[in-house]
Parts: C-alpha cells; structure tokens; sequence
C-alpha cells in the first residue's frame, strides 16, 4: 500500500465517520462541527484526485463561510433536547419518506441510469492533457471561453437572490435614530462643547 | 544511500525533516518577534521595556513561555472539555500549516502548490474556528460575545483580502505564490515590483492585515478595558500560550504575505546585488517593524467604524479595483506592468 492509498483510505473513512457523528451526536455545535470535519475530509479526497482547484474552494466557501454561519445560528440558538426529542415521534414517518425517496433516486443513479455511448468522449474533448495544463488553468479557459454565458448567468441568478433575500427582511422603519457618517466626522468641539468656570460651593445652573 | 532516499520511506522522511526545520524557524522567529513587539511598544511610550531575562532581555519571551507551560490548565466547570481543549490546538496548528507555501527564496519552499494562494487563504478562512469554538466552549458570556466579535471581523475583513489577492492574481496569471514573485522580477528592481501598480492595494492589504489578526487598532475582541480578553478570557497556562503563539504566527504569515504579493519576496531591491532569503526575512522584519509601530501609536477604533469600513469602504474599492487591473491587464495598457503572464494569457 503506498502513501496515496494510505490517505485515500484515511479520508475516505475519516468522512464516512464524521458524516454519521453528524447524526448521531447529541450536541447540535458538535454536529456542526463534524459536518466541518466531513467537509475537509472531501476537500483531501479531491486533492487526491488531482483536483486541488475545487478542493480548495470547498474548504474556502463551505467551511470557511457557509458552515460559520450554520455554526453562529446553532450557537446562538437554545435548544431544548427533551422538546426536541418529544417532537421526534411526529415526524418519523416523513422523515423516513423523504429518506426513501433519496435512497431510489441513488438507486437509479447506480443501476438503472443510461448513458449514451458517445457522452464520456464528449466529455473529454473539453478536458485538456493534465499534465500540460494546471487544473486552475484549464477551469478558467474553459468557463470564461466557452460556457462564458453560462457561468455569467449562474453569477446572476445569485446576484438576483441574493438581492431579493436583502429586499425581503429589510424594513425600514419610522422613529429609528440613525447615525450619519458625515456629521459625525465634521463635529467638532466647538459645536458640542462649553468650558465654564464653576465657582467653589456654587455649582452650575 | 542515495536509492534510499529516493525511495517513499526517504522521501517520507525529507519531508518530516522539512517541516521540523520550517516549524523550527517560525517558533524561534516567534520567541523573538514577541519580545521585538514589546520592546517597539516600550519605547514608542518611553518605557524600557524587558530588560531582565537574559542580555537586553533577549530570553524574556523564553521566560515567559516556560512559566505558560509550567502553569496548571484550568478548565471552567460548565466548560465543554473535548472543543475547550481543542480550540487552541486548531488555531496553532493552522496558523502554522499556512508556512508550507510560503517561499523564502527560489525554490526554498516545502509544497510548491500551484494554488499556493488559495491554500493559505483556505488556511486563513479555517483560522476563524479557533477563535468560535473557544468563545463558545467556555461557556462564559464575555468570552462568547468576544469570539463573536472577532469571528465577525475576521469573515469582514477576509473577503477583501481575498479580493486584493484576485487583483494580484490577474496580473501574475498563476496562483502559485513562486510565480507571483518570478513575476514581479524586472531591470528596474525596487520598481518593478507590484507595490507599484497595485499600490492603493498594499494599504488595503496592510489594514485588512491588522483586522484580520485582531491587531490594534482592530483588537476589539480583545478590547482590554470592554471585554477584558474576548475569547481567551477562560483559557490559562498552555492553551493561552498556543493561541497567543497562533496569533502571532499569523502576523507574521501576514508580514510574509504582503512581501511575497506587493515587494517581490526573495527579490533584491537593487539590481545587480544577489537575490536570497534574507532579502525575504528582512522584508517580513520591516513589515513586523509597521505592525508593531500601529499597535503602539493609532487608537482603537469603534466596532460599527470598523465594520463600516471593512463592507462599505474597503469591499468596494478593492473589487473596483480588480475589474480595473483585469481591465488594464487585458489590454496591456501602461507598458504592460499589469500583464505579466507566463501561462495561459
């Protein structure tokens, strides 16, 4: 078994071992934290196989953006476990039918898809020599060239929603005092300040 | 014996001794740079500073480390044990794994990634997690605000880091952090480098640096007179120790960083003297010589200033920026100092 073998199986069942302590842990920021764990155990099966572009914006946009915020809100939420564990009960049988119903769509990935025979070397033609051009490379020529349009509308979609989450949750509303970056940069301390002379035993009045 | 280092259990073993002498080096640049800091500090207050331990002081840091580890490790009650514990290891252990694809000189480099780049902004973008997860294990309110507070501002701060990098990237046309410093050598030394295009950048990159390591003026986490010590409040003996070694291993990561993107790494600055490492180590001690000068002279700033300035001044300007030296690479326009591509093109 040679050194690439060796960290294929190592991160392979590294992942397979974090995904179930996903389920099965009883802490939900633990959850989270081996969902993180899942994630760069991926991010080294990719690296594995050549593709260390992808690998690292795994890393990059899952674990280092998305699953902050999954962890924050966990963090921050108060769970309570015998609430949550009583509510448990109702929704088995949904649960287990979404479940099926991933489990046959899998099943027909694996053993009942059909190809056409031509779509593998059509495939390749997109896909230069790797050991002419660096992945990184060969990514960027062909989304900005080719599926240019493509890539740009992806962009778009989510420029569009992320827009339309902004609009959604933002209201302004009426007797908020708000500050102005301006006026508090041009204050000074004539504006704001009095310097009095106070006499002994007097006070000010 | 030479077909036994050319054999996997050789190689195995170069590399092992590879990262012993790299993790050697960054430790004891470390213990240094801790006392260096202190002593800028002392003397921009007029203060002697450590003085004590050893000739001039030099030994204070080690001092100080031994009395960390000698200290007893004092885990709160309500504390969860398994993440308090391994907070700090997390921070440590990637605030050092990042060196892997810093090079020192030309080929000096222990993983010469082609997406260098991307690994030690991956890396950066992981380093938030030490902080979190210490803030929340410690089951304690001030710690938690704290790790909130800085987890906010590093996630801020990264995404124009990430941006000013792009802007460098499109230049070089690779990620890899060898060519990005291949690229910047040119006859004019000094001024071929990208300091010069990019220069609006290297103040960004400078400021988004010191945000991003919750240094002052941006060490709101830590906020001494507020929040006593942010996320590390419950953390004692060596647990503080790895987290405060962690931080300053990313200072120091910074201070590589921006001599490798803007001031040419290993490149001397004169054309004609040889290039090497210590031109490099000797960048990274001027760049540690700012960071050190801003902590002892500018003032804090406010947490909404500082969020202001990280979404609405500096997020804009920087990917203004990138569509501007995208556009100018393009077209080759100024001689062609924003197109230096080796690949690709």
């Amino acid at each position: 078994m040679n050194l690439v073998e060796l960290a294929f199986y190592g991160f392979s069942g590294l992942a397979i071992l974090a995904a179930l302590s996903v389920v099965f842990a009883r802490n939900p920021v633990h959850a989270v934290l081996f969902l993180i764990l899942t994630f760069i155990s991926t991010a080294g099966l990719f690296v594995l196989l050549g593709a260390e572009f992808i690998a690292m914006l795994l890393i990059i946009v899952y674990v280092g953006a998305v699953a902050v915020l999954f962890l924050f809100v966990v963090m921050m939420l108060d769970v309570d476990f015998a609430e949550f564990k009583a509510g448990m009960a109702r929704y088995i049988p949904l649960g287990l039918l979404i479940g099926l119903v991933l489990l046959m769509v899998l099943g027909a990935q694996f053993v009942a898809w059909e190809t056409s025979p031509d779509a593998s070397a059509l495939r390749q033609t997109e896909t230069p020599d790797a050991t002419e051009v660096q992945n990184s490379v060969a990514l960027g020529r062909v989304i900005y060239t080719r599926y240019v349009f493509g890539f740009q509308t992806a962009g778009l979609i989510l420029l569009v929603a992320m827009i339309g989450a902004i609009v959604l949750t933002h209201r302004r509303r009426r007797g908020v005092k708000r500050q102005d970056i301006l006026t508090q940069i041009y204050r000074d301390p004539d504006a704001s300040l009095e310097l009095r002379d106070v006499e002994p035993g007097r006070g000010l009045k | 014996m030479s077909e036994f280092w050319g054999s996997g259990l050789g190689i195995l073993i170069i590399i092992l001794a590879q990262c012993l002498v790299l993790t050697a080096f960054v430790l004891i640049t470390l213990v240094f740079l801790v006392y260096g800091d202190r002593k800028i500090w002392a003397a921009v207050q007029m203060r002697r500073g450590p003085n004590v331990v050893g000739a001039f002081g030099l030994l204070q840091s080690v001092a100080d480390a031994l009395k960390y580890l000698l200290k007893e490790i004092v885990i709160p009650a309500g504390a969860d044990r398994q993440v308090f514990i391994l907070a700090p290891i997390i921070s440590f252990v990637l605030a050092l794994g990042a060196w892997a694809v810093i090079p020192f000189a030309d080929g000096w480099v222990l993983a010469n990634l082609n997406i260098g780049i991307l690994y030690v902004f991956a890396i950066s973008s992981l380093e938030v997690y030490g902080v979190i997860m210490g803030g929340w294990a410690s089951n304690s309110k001030y710690a938690f605000l704290g790790s909130l507070r800085s987890a906010a501002q590093m996630i801020s701060y990264e995404v124009s880091i990430g941006f000013i990098i792009v802007g460098v990237l499109v230049t070089t046309g690779s990620l890899n952090l060898s060519d990005i410093v291949r690229a910047q050598d040119g006859p004019a030394g000094f001024f071929s480098w990208y300091w010069l295009p990019h220069l609006p950048m290297v103040v960004l990159f400078f400021v988004s640096a010191l945000a991003e390591t919750n240094r002052p003026p941006f060490d709101l986490p830590e906020a001494e007179s507020e929040l006593v010590a942010g996320y590390q409040v419950e953390y004692s003996s060596t647990p503080f120790l790895l987290f405060m070694m962690g931080e300053y291993a990313a200072i120091l990561l910074m201070c590589a960083l921006m001599s490798v993107l803007f001031f040419g790494g290993w490149l001397s600055p004169i054309p004609g003297l040889p290039d090497g490492a210590l031109w490099m180590i000797g960048k990274m001690a001027v760049f540690f010589f700012l960071f050190a000068m801003v902590k002892a002279v500018v003032p804090r700033y406010r947490y909404d200033q500082l969020m202001r300035l990280g979404w609405k001044v500096f997020l804009p300007v920087s990917l203004g920026w990138v569509a501007v030296s995208g556009l100018f690479a393009q077209y080759g326009w100024l001689f062609g100092i924003y197109a230096r591509w080796t690949v690709g093109g």
